[in-house]
């Protein structure tokens, strides 16, 4: 048997051999670059400095983005063209009606309640006794994955036929409060909002650590200068809070946005998909990798980007005027 | 070399004899071991240096298993085989046949693999020997597996076997109950169970994104049970008739309607769609429900401690047949031998691989923890050390099984994989009525080429 180390530290030197002449490649390209002067210069800076980067672009992002866009219009075999026929069955099909209607709550409530919170816990702790510990523990589940969570919340919904003891949580509490649990993850649309209970447990720790660090560093004078104008409460934070962590507010609402359109793991894990709780983005896994239907899943990969670019562009432009106030 | 070929094309016996007297005197190669040929069988003829690749999509410790089984075979005869397996097995063969390197022989694990291979022209038909043991020892619907248009090509080498139900022999002991031999009885002892304030059957259909799988295989032992091979063979190949709107495969939904959605005997039936699977087994010991159909590999899932024995917390009984016609239907899975030349060693290999003999020695390789079965019935049933194996081989290898694949498996993606997975969920989960469900199964169908 070759020892740990006997096997591993060969691959440990080829690393760093991999990462020196790496280095050496780009010592090599900047010292031409250096040498560079005059008219050509500022040519060779931008194919020096962009180039690789904009070559990862084009073969990491650009090529798979048209080749999906490609094969939304084909069939499922990506044999033949099939013109808007994805994208229609998309649209008019009962069960991916609501699928899309599932993908729209999700939008609408869970980066707002996410965020929302986060923001009242921030401020709620912020300045009281002991605040590390509270906000340690409401940032914990953040380092469970989502299908840890999904687990974890499986026994809190878990219903076992009325004849056997009830187990789950929310089961269990329902049944000594005297009256019959519904079978939580069955009935719609509840179901829905429950998987989005485990989402919101799960981020909103890293929402409020992420504002409360924007309300710490909001000057102090600032804020004695208005308590001595006599602003207290709802209109210090109205006023002055949040006008000062509002950038920090949009950052992590977008990414929570974003979070929630490519969510897949909590559904999948949870119900998977069933009981008409899917979202788009699991449905595109489950149409592109078990039912072998790229054409489909490509569609709805392509309605996701489609939906993420409003996101994007507020975000750039937020960022941008920012940049011009500065 | 031409009639070296049609010699071994003949008979079995005078073949072998004839090979043996033409090209090699017997004995002559040195590493022949009399012990070793014992257990070989005889009538294999000598050919030392040669090697035969069997590529396979079986690896690591239990590929080498399949080379301690052969060892002997080497050793009797010289021929090597290169036991050469590959988890890219599937995406592999086809592109090996089609650049002209197909393996001497390939272990199909699926019956629609072994009709694409022959359709390429490059996959041979089974020598005369293994058409003789073929027939000896298996059972007709293993042959028609094996078979494409008429002619049979490929032997089988492993069985599995899903119809099972299990129950725990304590609580049966405890309450009185028998296990049941024919599909009415079963429902007789059901209903006394039922009268008695029991759960009589166990469900859980839950499996995250594969949510639904195990109600496709209570569809499938019911529709082999009711309406026999053909029909089942129809069903999977989608052919008029055998839809799922068609009567003999809604006539079988209602069937399993009555038995696993009948609140009588499971409680609130929606449960089902919510329990996992794993779950499911989990009141058996106990007696919280009596009894659930699934194979055996479900016994990983059994509370700590649960004895699982003939006398213990629990044990399997064969799921009975239904329609007497159908005589002992099973579902199940295998893989099977397919050659790619007739070269004299490939065909000694492959005949090998067809006897009684080499499955003793595969099972024998399988230790003490079993999990190795074969449906050749020339097996004794005292090889298998393992009696929940030794259980199942009765049925594998009964020479009048009517033996069917996983259909759900065998269907196209989209529906083995989706419709039915997401039809039977909403079936279970709503009681959504069997024609509503059937009818968005058939509608879901792919057509053929896209």
């Amino acid at each position: 048997m070759p020892s740990f180390w006997s096997e591993n530290l060969p691959k440990l030197g080829q690393m760093f051999a991999a990462i020196a002449i790496f280095l050496t490649v780009l010592a090599v390209i900047f010292f031409i670059a250096g040498k560079a002067n005059g008219k050509k210069q500022r040519p060779i800076a931008i194919v020096v400095f962009l180039g690789p980067a904009l070559i990862l672009l084009l073969f990491g992002l650009l090529g798979p983005a048209i080749r999906t866009l490609l094969l939304s219009f084909k069939g499922s075999a990506s044999k033949h063209w099939v013109g808007f026929n994805n994208y229609q069955w998309l649209f008019t099909d009962p069960s991916m009606r609501i699928v899309l209607r599932n993908t729209v709550f999700w939008i609408l409530l869970t980066p707002i309640v996410t965020t929302g919170l986060g923001l009242l816990l921030a401020i709620l702790l912020d300045r009281m006794r002991r605040e590390s510990v509270a906000k340690s523990l409401i940032f914990m589940p953040m380092a469970i994955s989502f299908v840890g969570a999904s687990i974890v919340w499986e026994f809190v919904y878990k219903f076992a036929n009325p004849n056997q003891p009830q187990v789950g949580l929310m089961s269990s509490i329902a049944h000594h409060l005297g009256f019959e649990p519904p079978n939580w993850l069955l009935t719609q649309p509840l179901n829905t909002f429950l998987l989005m209970v485990v989402f919101v447990w799960s981020q909103t720790g890293f929402a409020m650590v992420i504002l409360s660090a924007a309300i710490k560093n909001v000057p102090a004078d600032i804020m004695e200068a208005s308590s001595l104008d006599g602003a207290t409460g709802w209109r210090l934070f109205r006023g002055i809070t949040f006008p000062m962590v509002r950038s920090t507010f949009i950052v992590v609402l977008a990414t929570m946005v974003v979070a929630t359109l490519k969510l897949f793991d909590i559904v999948r894990a949870s119900t998977g998909g069933n009981f008409g709780t899917s979202v788009l983005a699991n449905e595109m896994y489950s149409e592109t990798f078990i039912r072998y239907d790229a054409g489909r899943g490509a569609a709805m990969a392509i309605v996701l980007f489609l939906l993420v670019i409003p996101v994007l562009v507020y975000n750039i432009m937020n960022l941008r005027r920012e940049r011009t106030i500065a | 070399m031409s009639i070296s070929k049609k010699g071994l094309l003949a008979g079995v016996a005078t073949a072998t004899i004839a090979l043996v007297a033409t090209f090699v005197a017997p004995a002559a190669y040195a590493g022949t071991s009399a012990a070793a040929c014992a257990n070989v069988g005889s009538g294999y003829a000598v050919q030392k240096g040669k090697t035969v690749e069997v590529f396979t999509s079986v690896v690591g410790d239990e590929l080498t298993r399949y080379a301690k089984a052969s060892a002997d075979f080497t050793a009797c005869t010289g021929i090597k085989i290169n036991w050469n397996g590959s988890d890219q097995f599937e995406a592999q063969l086809p592109v090996r046949v089609a650049g002209g390197t197909a393996p001497d022989l390939a272990l199909v694990p699926q019956p629609g693999l072994i009709a694409q291979m022959v359709a390429t022209g490059q996959a041979v038909p089974a020598p005369s020997a293994v058409v003789n043991n073929i027939n000896r020892y298996w059972s007709k619907s293993w042959r028609n597996l094996g078979s494409v248009g008429g002619r049979f090509y490929a032997a089988p080498n492993s069985a599995n076997l899903k119809s099972l139900v299990w129950y725990s022999p304590k609580q049966f002991a405890k309450y009185g109950y028998t296990v049941p031999t024919t599909w009415a009885d079963m429902f007789t002892q059901s209903d006394k169970m039922a009268a008695a304030g029991q759960t009589a059957w166990c469900g859980g259909i839950g499996s995250g994104g594969a949510t639904g799988w195990p109600s496709t295989d209570w569809l499938e032992e019911v529709v082999v049970r009711e309406a026999g091979a053909t029909v089942y063979n129809n069903w999977i190949a989608h052919k008029k008739g055998a839809y799922f709107s068609d009567a003999p495969i809604i006539h079988a939904m209602n069937t399993v309607w009555g038995w696993m959605g009948n609140s009588k005997y499971v409680g609130k039936v929606s449960t089902i769609a919510t329990t996992s699977f794993q779950d499911a087994v989990t009141g058996i010991p106990s007696g919280g429900c009596m009894q659930l159909q699934q194979a055996s590999f479900i016994a990983a899932s059994l509370p700590k401690g649960s004895v699982v024995s003939p006398t213990g917390d629990a044990w399997v009984y064969y799921l009975p047949g239904i329609n007497p016609a159908v005589t002992t239907p099973v579902e199940g899975g295998g893989e099977f031998y397919l050659a790619f030349n007739s070269n004299k060693a490939t065909v000694e290999v492959q005949t090998f691989l067809s006897t009684p003999q080499w499955a003793v020695s595969r099972i024998k390789a399988a230790g003490s923890n079993g999990g190795w079965l074969s449906a050749n019935s020339g097996v004794p049933a005292a090889t298998y050390s393992n009696p929940l194996d030794a259980l199942s081989a009765k049925y594998l290898s009964d020479s009048h099984s009517t033996f069917v694949f996983d259909a759900s498996d065998a269907m196209p993606a989209a529906i083995g994989n989706g419709a039915e997975w997401t039809g039977f969920t909403d079936w279970f989960a709503n009681g959504t009525p069997v024609k509503t469900v059937a009818a968005k199964i058939d509608a879901a169908w792919p057509s053929a080429s896209n």
